[in-house]
């Protein structure tokens, strides 16, 4: 397990270790995606409030999900480097915040053409979608500071710190429905103590959730690769496979 | 502990780390908290009638459309509603186009003024729904259970 976990720490070994993992999680990737969407939009009963425009929830909700996981994992990384110092920990964060700004920005347009016809309106200032605006921000930042700096090591320790401070948002985004009150409606999915979605329309929800996770450990994987090669270009193992190349 | 990193100046990062978090959570719940009346998005007719909300500002209130107490107009536009917290009711005209969620027992977030014989003149309605998701089958035999038990009762 400790061995798996130092080797993964190698550039290296990460890069060879990915090249060969991509093809099967991009695969399993878009079957779940093509599975997820015909269960929501075609198998999935409507709602019986909202008819059919529910059905982007299956798009919404993931994507969301999806903005607030990968800044949990940019957070975590942010740590592992500082305390560490793990090239690797850098390389994810780093490689992620484009990804969780794209989920992000998906969740607050799919939430806005979802309010316009339920609610009446594109745009409200509620804790909800407050919250999710800013999020957006603390990733646009991140990749702001990171781009500003040109030393990388000086660019991840700035931006592991941003991350942190930022992880202040993800609780509020999630509680935000509770703690005050908003036209966004409560928590569906997380929660305990009652069912409040038919099983047949969960179930292409989840499928929906697992296939957007998986899309982002690929392409992830992808930009990661990348940002190694780019970080690592005067070692001899890329001159080796430039040469090949 | 085996988690803990072995190195003391690892552990004074993650020590610092953790006080930072700590630190910037408690500074964003103290301005949250003395801020709450400015994050919450609606006041609810209990409130008004309390006098929390500002008089002669444009504020939101929030609540559920009253059973019974939507009057259309036959000529123009113009509706009236009692919106309600089940505690207290406020009565609400509103002269546009309502969204499609809106009906009666709904819960909606109306913006506007309260006007001096205590009614709110709202210029935007928007509709708010509940985080239940379920077949119209389900819905009615949900219903149609409830129906039951009301009878069953009496």
């Amino acid at each position: 397990m400790w061995l798996f976990y130092h080797k993964l720490g190698s550039p290296k070994y990460f890069y060879s270790l990915a090249g060969k993992l991509i093809p099967w999680f991009g695969w399993l990737t878009l079957a779940l995606i093509v599975a997820g969407l015909y269960g929501g939009l075609i198998l999935a009963p409507s709602d019986y409030q909202q008819g059919e425009s529910y059905r982007i929830i299956y798009l919404h909700v993931p994507a969301a999900w999806m903005s607030l996981f990968i800044y949990m994992v940019m957070a975590t990384c942010g740590a592992i480097g500082l305390i560490w110092k793990m090239k690797m920990a850098d390389v994810i964060a780093s490689s992620s915040a484009p990804i969780g700004a794209a989920f992000t920005f998906l969740a607050l347009v799919t939430g806005s053409l979802w309010g316009k016809p339920m609610w009446g309106t594109y745009w409200v200032w509620d804790a909800r979608l407050t919250s999710e605006l800013i999020l957006l921000f603390l990733y646009l930042g991140f990749m702001g500071l990171q781009a500003a700096i040109d030393d990388k090591r000086s660019a991840a320790n700035a931006c592991a710190v941003l991350a942190l401070v930022g992880v202040v948002n993800i609780p509020i985004i999630h509680y935000s429905v509770e703690w005050w009150n908003t036209l966004h409606q409560g928590t569906t999915v997380m929660r305990t103590d009652k069912k409040t979605m038919d099983t047949s329309m969960l179930i292409p929800l989840l499928t929906m959730a697992v296939a957007f996770k998986l899309y982002y450990a690929t392409v992830l994987m992808m930009r990661a690769r990348n940002e190694v090669l780019d970080r690592e270009r005067d070692t001899s193992w890329v001159k080796e496979l430039a040469a090949e190349a | 502990m085996p988690i803990l990193p072995k190195h003391a100046h690892r552990r004074k990062k993650l020590g610092l780390i953790l006080l930072m978090i700590t630190g910037v959570g408690v500074a964003v719940g103290m301005v949250t908290m003395a801020l709450k009346e400015n994050i919450n998005l609606f006041f609810s007719p209990s409130q008004v009638l309390a006098g929390e909300a500002p008089i002669n500002h444009t504020f939101r209130i929030g609540g559920m459309v009253r059973t019974g107490s939507v009057k259309r107009s036959d000529k123009s536009l113009d509706v009236n509603f009692d919106v309600t917290d089940t505690a207290k009711n406020l009565p609400v005209v509103y002269t546009g186009i309502l969204p499609d969620l809106f009906r009666e027992g709904q819960g909606i977030v109306a913006m506007g003024k309260l006007r001096d014989d205590g009614v709110f003149v709202a210029s935007e309605v928007l509709a708010k729904h509940d985080e239940t998701y379920m077949p119209p089958e389900a819905a009615e035999a949900i219903k149609n259970a409830q129906k039951m038990q009301a009878t069953l009762k009496e």
